[in-house]
């Protein structure tokens, strides 16, 4: 559990962060909390010349809830979600979700935008972002783009984002007035990944869902949204069961994992229409 | 005098002794970071040592490249079996009488195992060295099913027992068996079951566990070389016995070894065998002249250093029809891994597995255990709890429940017409114990009526009433449990460890100022010895139990003991303890008598003082006793204070509990919720109540992991798949269940202050509990047995296949 040796950088802005991307080319990868990368470092499974840690980068903390939208830097820890005034009333889904990743001590260093950058299916709000059709800002040498939450996951840890980009903020839009909302998780344990999670949303003939650790990226289901807009839970339960790809592992057999996932879906579905006004 | 004013009560509640909810001593420095543990401490010049281990679980090892992890900067040495081979040192032998290798020599036989040992600088420098060491394998086909493991064409895995047809506990009739061993009456027995009224029969799995305590396992070994000196510090659940099998290994005199073991962080066992770390830092730090230091990962420690249980334990249990049990039988199949590395004592290959009648009184029964080699990880230690009681226990809290299905009877009234009633005490098992005490109607009785028995059954009934009317997808699981545990190993005539007799000690000196020093020859891992055993000594003879300090660990200064694991340390050491003071207070009296110008027999002993009988305004406190036994010339007395024990229990000790779990169960998820968990514990005397609690909300937890999801899981390849905490369960506060405790009072006969021992009772009573909770929530639908742990994908099975899912 001791990592290979590398060099450690700490730059205070991001043309910096990113020109030592350039620099040093795949031998560097960046860390905002951690929780995923340095695991697999002490693990010896990544093996890094170069780490880039963001922290000291102020441009990529903090959150502003607009009008339309909530803008959240990808530095932002899950603790700062929970925590912070105003997100809980403009996306109650994502305080509830927050509060079901990990434990404390994780979230207090945790961020948002290593859980969504890292491409891990295992992570909650890849799966959320893409309920909620967020946007994810990437910069890079060339300057920055958008890429909608929709698009950016490709496969396990293979993202839209190009090696010298880095994902710098979050865009989600706010969904209307009286949406109602759910995001239930089963797992094993406190800290665990999911055994299957569903992120739902259901307004006024609108409707979005989304699952974790199903398959090798989130899963969001258009065909299970329009279902579920038009009042259909069971051909929403179809159309997602028909789009997950669970594999075995200690969570348990595939069976098993589809079985679950149709009755968290099921639930969530439940809970988001009892708060819908 | 300010203590003249004082009643009698208030100078022995002064006392802080038995029966007092003393605050823990030790968890000044624990609660604020400041233990000293093994991986504190730094010595000048310290190394570090780290090993290359096996990636695949049955392989030839044909090379191993050491120049290029020479080359990286900081490591001084790679030791390899070649090199240990001159010192006898590449093998070494194992607690259970089999040998184990030290360092992979031609073969390895488990993923994780020991191939090579790099010493370096520090453990980044010896990590890099790991990993730029090459090994060669050649795959060799891999067995990890133990039953598969005795097909006559199976892998020979041992190749170094080839021919050898004796083992340590007798015959061995095939390469990867390592002993049967064969206790009851066999003939008697399978008479009474083919006569019968009712037999049921059940394979009840114990599956394959780990204790991993907080702090891995580990060690720093210090050669002196100027004065020919080891010292070794580790995290040892028995110090004295590792200086004495270190001396016999290694040749070094035992008085030039000095073991100490320093705070230690959690045992359960896993603490209590010999391990190739510690060997190879004793020859490095030989080698190297410096001290070495070598402490596990997590990884390591779920991977290579003890394992526990591991029983396929196949039942048949006779009755009449009115439910009266009359014959029990146990096949046991035992999976050991690759080497034969299980703590038992010597006489008792299988452990007091031989308990595996539990708390009923069966005329006649037959146990047998086939010990077997399979590509996994040694070990089969005693995860807190006496040896293999935790099997046994589960093995006949099944069978009882499984006989209950078979007659239709409700399973709390099939326990109690069967348990050995009050008056049969001292009571002789089938299987050769002699129970020393107990009440267990008594016990029932009072749990069945605290969780309110009757009510939760009718509760059960309208649950599956309304589950039946697709009301609620909810099932409720009433988990019972009566266990008899058998601890305090052990007699020396029976009880012995590589030759060592299991006794234990005390000494105990009383400074002229009345503060006292007591040591022992066990070692706390967390249990508070110097919080309870000084709470023995302050109701023995008077002195205050915050002004006695208790040592523990260092072989230079305590007395010889066997150490602490299977609930010994009470049973054993704290009778030491009691039989010391009670020598102090033999001269104390003498003493007293004559300061107070009477005879010996005209003093009595009275709280913290010997008064003069008929005369309470004579007296002579043990300060001032203390004071005149150094000080003062009293004619044919030596001048002092102290007493040592050692002391040889005439039996073990038979702690028992009641404990009833009521668990919700979501049949479409396979989620549970505990309820209640109710735990009535009889430990005999009760030395430290709030200490009981806490050793009961332990113990129920790790039970609880062990019943509801932790397990140790290889694949067909022999690969562990569950060295990391994401999916080796430990429960956190947010899962652990509330537990409510209760308890009776049976003090044991035969022991100085009547106590038992609680720390392992609490592991053995809830994991049949816990899963008993499960069965019986099933049980309505046809469920007879499903095997541990009992995670959410095996609950959701079990509905599955019952046809609970539509």
């Amino acid at each position: 559990m001791i990592p290979a040796g590398f060099e450690y950088h700490r730059p205070a802005d991001l043309t910096s962060a990113i020109g030592i991307l350039q620099e040093h080319g795949d031998e560097a990868r960046v860390v905002a909390g951690g929780h995923s990368l340095i695991p697999m470092m002490k693990l010896r499974m990544a093996e890094l010349g170069h780490l880039i840690d963001l922290q000291d980068i102020d441009a990529m903390k903090g959150i502003a809830v607009g009008g339309d939208t909530v803008t959240i830097g990808a530095m932002t820890t899950q603790h700062e979600l929970i925590v912070h005034d105003g997100l809980g009333a403009a996306l109650p889904i994502l305080r509830e979700a927050a509060l079901q990743i990990a434990d404390p001590q994780v979230r207090y260093v945790g961020t948002i935008g290593g859980n969504v950058a890292n491409g891990d299916p295992g992570n909650d709000m890849p799966g959320l972002m893409q309920c909620l059709n967020a946007r994810f800002d990437l910069t890079g040498p060339d300057g920055s783009r958008q890429v909608a939450a929709r698009d950016f996951y490709e496969a396990a840890y293979f993202t839209a984002r190009e090696d010298e980009e880095i994902l710098t903020a979050i865009i989600i839009p706010i969904p209307a007035p009286g949406t109602g909302s759910a995001y239930i998780k089963q797992k094993r344990k406190i800290g665990d990944y999911a055994t299957a999670a569903a992120a739902v949303l259901v307004g006024d003939g609108t409707a979005s869902v989304a699952m974790t650790n199903l398959a090798d990226t989130p899963i969001w289901s258009e065909a299970a949204g329009a279902a579920l807009a038009a009042g259909d839970i069971d051909g929403c339960a179809a159309a997602m069961l028909g789009a997950i790809d669970p594999q075995e592992d200690m969570r348990g057999p595939v069976a098993f994992k589809k079985h679950v996932a149709a009755v968290v879906l099921r639930r969530a579905i439940d809970s988001a229409l009892s708060r819908r006004s | 005098m300010k203590d003249e004013i004082q009643t009698p009560a208030d100078r022995s509640a002064n006392l802080k002794g038995m029966g007092c909810s003393r605050k823990r001593v030790e968890d000044v420095r624990f609660t604020q970071g400041k233990g000293n543990y093994v991986d504190d401490i730094k010595l000048d010049g310290m190394l570090v040592g780290d090993f290359v281990r096996s990636p695949y679980a049955h392989a030839r090892v044909t090379a191993i490249e050491t120049e290029a992890a020479l080359k990286v900067p900081g490591v001084l040495a790679v030791l390899t079996a070649k090199d240990l081979e001159p010192l006898g040192l590449h093998w070494m032998p194992t607690l259970a009488g089999d040998k184990q290798m030290v360092l992979a020599d031609g073969k390895v036989l488990f993923q994780g195992q020991e191939v090579a040992f790099v010493v370096a600088t520090d453990r980044y420098a010896a990590a890099d060295g790991v990993a730029a060491v090459e090994v060669e394998y050649e795959e060799l086909p891999v067995v990890t099913d133990p039953f598969r493991a005795l097909d006559p064409d199976a892998p020979v895995l041992r190749e170094d027992l080839a021919g050898q047809t004796e083992g340590a506990h007798g015959p061995r009739r095939h390469h990867n068996h390592i002993f049967t061993w064969e206790v009851g009456d066999k003939e008697a027995t399978e008479k009474v079951l083919d006569e019968a009224d009712v037999v049921a029969e059940e394979m009840v799995y114990y599956h394959r566990t780990h204790p991993m305590p907080l702090e891995t396992c580990g060690c720093v070994a210090s050669m002196d070389k100027v004065t020919g000196k080891l010292t070794l510090w580790g995290t040892f659940q028995a110090p004295h016995a590792v200086r004495t099998v270190a001396s016999l290994i290694s040749g070094i005199a035992e008085h030039n070894i000095r073991v100490i073991s320093p705070d230690i962080g959690g045992g359960f066992g896993n603490k209590v065998g010999v391990y190739p770390g510690y060997i190879c830092s004793i020859v490095a730090s030989i080698v190297t002249g410096k001290p070495v230091k070598w402490v596990e990962s997590r990884m390591d420690n779920l991977m290579s250093t003890a394992f526990a249980r591991d029983y396929w334990m196949n039942g048949r249990i006779a009755a009449t029809k009115e439910g009266k049990i009359t014959g029990l039988w146990c096949h046991t199949t035992a999976d050991h891994g690759g080497f034969d590395a299980c703590a038992d004592p010597t006489k008792f290959p299988a452990g007091f597995m031989n308990i595996c009648t539990g708390s009923y009184d069966i005329p006649v029964a037959y146990l047998a255990v086939d010990g077997v080699y399979t590509n996994k990880a040694p070990g089969g230690v005693a995860y807190r709890c006496s040896f293999r009681v935790t099997e046994a226990a589960y093995f006949i809290e099944r069978m009882v429940e499984v006989l209950a299905i078979k007659l239709g009877m409700d399973a709390a009234e099939l326990r109690r017409i069967n348990f050995i009633r009050e008056d049969q005490f001292p009571y002789q098992s089938a299987l050769g114990w002699e129970y020393d005490s107990g009440n267990y109607h008594a016990a029932w009785d009072k749990a069945l009526t605290a969780v309110g028995y009757d009510a939760l059954r009718q509760e059960q009934a309208q649950r599956i009433a309304d589950f039946k009317a697709g009301k609620t997808r909810k099932l409720l699981g009433i988990g019972l449990t009566h266990f008899t545990e058998i601890v305090g190993a052990g007699p020396v005539k029976n009880c012995d460890i590589l030759g060592l007799g299991m006794f234990d000690s005390c000494e105990i000196r009383i400074h002229p100022t009345g503060s006292a020093i007591a040591r022992l020859g066990t070692i706390s891992q967390g249990q508070g010895h110097a919080t309870t055993f000084a709470q023995i000594i302050a109701s023995e003879i008077g002195i205050p139990a915050d002004d006695i300090t208790l040592e523990e660990g260092d072989t230079d200064t305590a007395p010889y003991g066997l150490g602490t694991y299977g609930s010994r340390s009470t049973p054993v050491a704290g009778a030491a303890t009691a039989m010391a003071a009670r020598k102090i207070r033999a001269k104390a009296q003498m003493i007293a008598a004559y300061l107070l110008e009477v005879h010996d027999g005209d003093v009595e002993f009275d709280v913290d003082r010997f008064v003069v009988k008929g005369a309470p305004e004579r007296f002579k406190t043990m300060k001032e006793i203390a004071f005149a036994s150094y000080n003062q010339a009293i004619p044919g007395l030596e001048p002092g204070l102290e007493a040592v024990s050692y002391y040889d229990p005439p039996n073990m000790t038979y702690p028992f509990g009641a404990y009833i779990c009521v668990m919700e169960i979501d049949v479409d998820t396979g989620e549970h919720k505990v309820r209640k968990f109710y735990a009535l514990d009889d430990c005999g005397t009760r030395i430290n109540p709030m200490i009981i609690e806490g050793q009961v909300h332990g113990g129920a937890t790790e039970g609880y992991a062990i019943a509801m999801g932790q397990e140790i899981v290889y694949d067909d390849m022999g690969n562990h798949k569950t060295a990391t905490l994401m999916d080796f369960f430990v429960p956190t506060s947010w899962e652990t269940p509330h537990y409510t405790t209760d308890h009776t009072v049976t003090p044991s006969p035969h022991h100085p202050i009547g106590a038992k021992g609680v720390g392992e009772s609490p592991n053995v009573g809830s994991v049949p509990c816990f899963s008993n909770a499960v069965h019986d929530a099933f049980r309505p639908f046809g469920l007879v047995q499903s095997h541990m742990p009992h995670d959410q994908w095996r609950i959701w099975k079990i509905a599955d296949d019952l046809g609970l899912h539509g």
